[in-house]
């Protein structure tokens, strides 16, 4: 009888510090997200952290995952063939014709360039990183990238694919960064539209097409409209490809990205010199120069 | 008699397997596989494993680690700091605590009640995470991934019925 009641009340107590360990795990959760609110710069050091420990399970992961991707994509391509040819002898075509113009107008900025004596853009340093994780969450839009500080890359520097703009880093730490790209709820990019030379901002809202905010002026902007990069804020260097308007009506005006997410395997992340938000710890190593193509 | 050391370190292992298959879930939802269709938004597999193990092993996938995988998932997709590790352990909780209700129902109810319980988890995620964006999250993207994860949820159940057949039938 003495027995039993023992043994009652130990399982009393072990339910009561089952409760009280959920109810501390509830509370914890919710003093991480008033941290998060409070103190940005402890949680971000915390979260690439953690990223960091993570990072080789998440490259690992990766590389078979880009083995299925290739599969998947090798048969898709098969599929669509036909109508890839199709579409690619006429995009040929159209391009030949621009190539003619292309070089006629690169002979002509030389001999202006020249004749202006006007100093050459520098080659900024850059790095190339693969993707390692991509959440598709509908929450954000971010990915995680295997570079981090002991590579040189720091927060706010620009990560291309290509030549498009993808988005810029977000957090950094020692062998990981953070990608947000710039569909991204919290991504700000400012740009220039190319045929009217307006200004705005490219505002993310975490739909695969951002839109256009704070127009300058009022001026007539219509679909096909190629938008880039503007250096106003000297967070981004001008002139880098973002975007092409695919509509523009009493609505939102929505760009559609050149950069297509479903196929960033690896991208480059680019040192301009201008988007150092945080100092940096140390130099960064020494690095290649982003060549031209010759 | 006491069982030897390598029958021991069998059960160890063996009880290892619903963390590290909810683990392999969350894997799955980050891996970059470059699908078509599901490149942008995926089905929220972690919070299926998390179900699934508290109403059928709540002993080997405690709150603590749902805890932990939510942080971590929070920490990979780059959602505020918690708000995953509150769904998930509410998840856990909620599922442990109903488990007798489901054992030995129909699949229709448990997939019915696991509708529910996502519905309830997925509003919580967008009712956290924009308030402390501070604005309304694109609601959107949010049913779709809720969407996805219901129509997921027969196929993985599956899964992990098998994996817990071959592997975990001791208990």
């Amino acid at each position: 009888m003495k027995q039993s009641s023992a043994a009652g009340r130990l399982a009393t107590v072990r339910l009561l510090a089952q409760r009280f360990a959920f109810l501390t795990l509830v509370a914890a959760a919710f003093a991480l997200m008033m941290l998060g609110k409070a103190d940005i710069v402890l949680v971000e050091r915390g979260r690439a952290l953690m990223i960091d420990a993570v990072t080789p399970l998440l490259e690992a992961a990766a590389r078979p995952a880009a083995t299925v991707a290739r599969v998947t994509n090798g048969v898709h391509e098969l599929a669509n063939l036909r109508a890839e040819n199709a579409r690619l002898r006429e995009e040929n075509a159209r391009l030949m014709r621009w190539q003619t113009v292309a070089r006629r107008l690169e002979s002509e900025t030389e001999v202006l360039h020249q004749q202006l004596n006007v100093v050459p853009d520098p080659d900024p340093a850059f790095v190339t990183a693969r993707v390692i994780a991509d959440p598709g969450t509908a929450f954000g839009h971010s990915m995680l990238l295997s570079a981090g500080s002991r590579d040189g890359v720091r927060k706010g520097q620009v990560v291309l694919s290509g030549e498009a703009l993808v988005g810029y880093i977000g957090e950094v730490g020692l062998r990981s960064s953070r990608l947000l790209l710039i569909t991204d709820i919290n991504a700000r990019v400012p740009v220039v539209v190319e045929s009217t030379r307006t200004r705005a901002v490219l505002a993310g809202d975490n739909s695969s097409r951002p839109k256009l905010n704070y127009i300058v002026g009022n001026p007539a902007i219509a679909v096909g409209d190629r938008v880039v990069t503007s250096a106003s804020g000297a967070a981004f260097p001008p002139g880098l490809p973002v975007g092409v308007v695919v509509s523009a009506g009493d609505g939102a005006i929505r760009v559609e990205p050149f950069a297509r997410r479903n196929q960033l395997d690896f991208v480059s992340i680019v040192d301009y010199g201008l988007g150092g938000i945080l100092p940096s710890d140390r130099p960064p190593p020494e690095r290649r120069r982003r060549g031209r193509e010759e | 008699m006491k069982p030897s050391v390598w029958i021991r370190m069998d059960t160890w292992v063996r009880h290892l397997i619903p963390a590290t298959a909810t683990l392999f879930l969350l894997l799955l939802t980050v891996v970059p596989l470059r699908l078509p269709a599901v490149a942008e938004i995926a089905p929220m597999l972690p919070l299926m494993g998390v179900y699934y193990w508290a109403i059928y092993r709540p002993d080997l996938l405690p709150a603590w680690l749902a805890f932990t995988f939510g942080l971590l998932a929070d920490v990979i997709a780059g959602t505020p700091l918690g708000v995953e590790a509150l769904v998930l352990l509410l998840v856990q909780g909620t599922a442990a605590r109903q488990r007798r209700f489901f054992l030995g129902k129909s699949f229709a109810v448990t997939w019915w009640s696991f509708g529910v319980l996502a519905a309830g988890a997925t509003g919580l995620s967008w009712l956290l995470v924009s308030l402390l964006d501070g604005r309304a999250i694109d609601p959107a993207p949010v049913l779709v991934s809720y969407l996805m994860t219901l129509g997921c949820f027969p196929l993985l159940t599956w899964a992990l019925a098998r994996t817990q057949m071959a592997l975990l039938i001791e208990a």
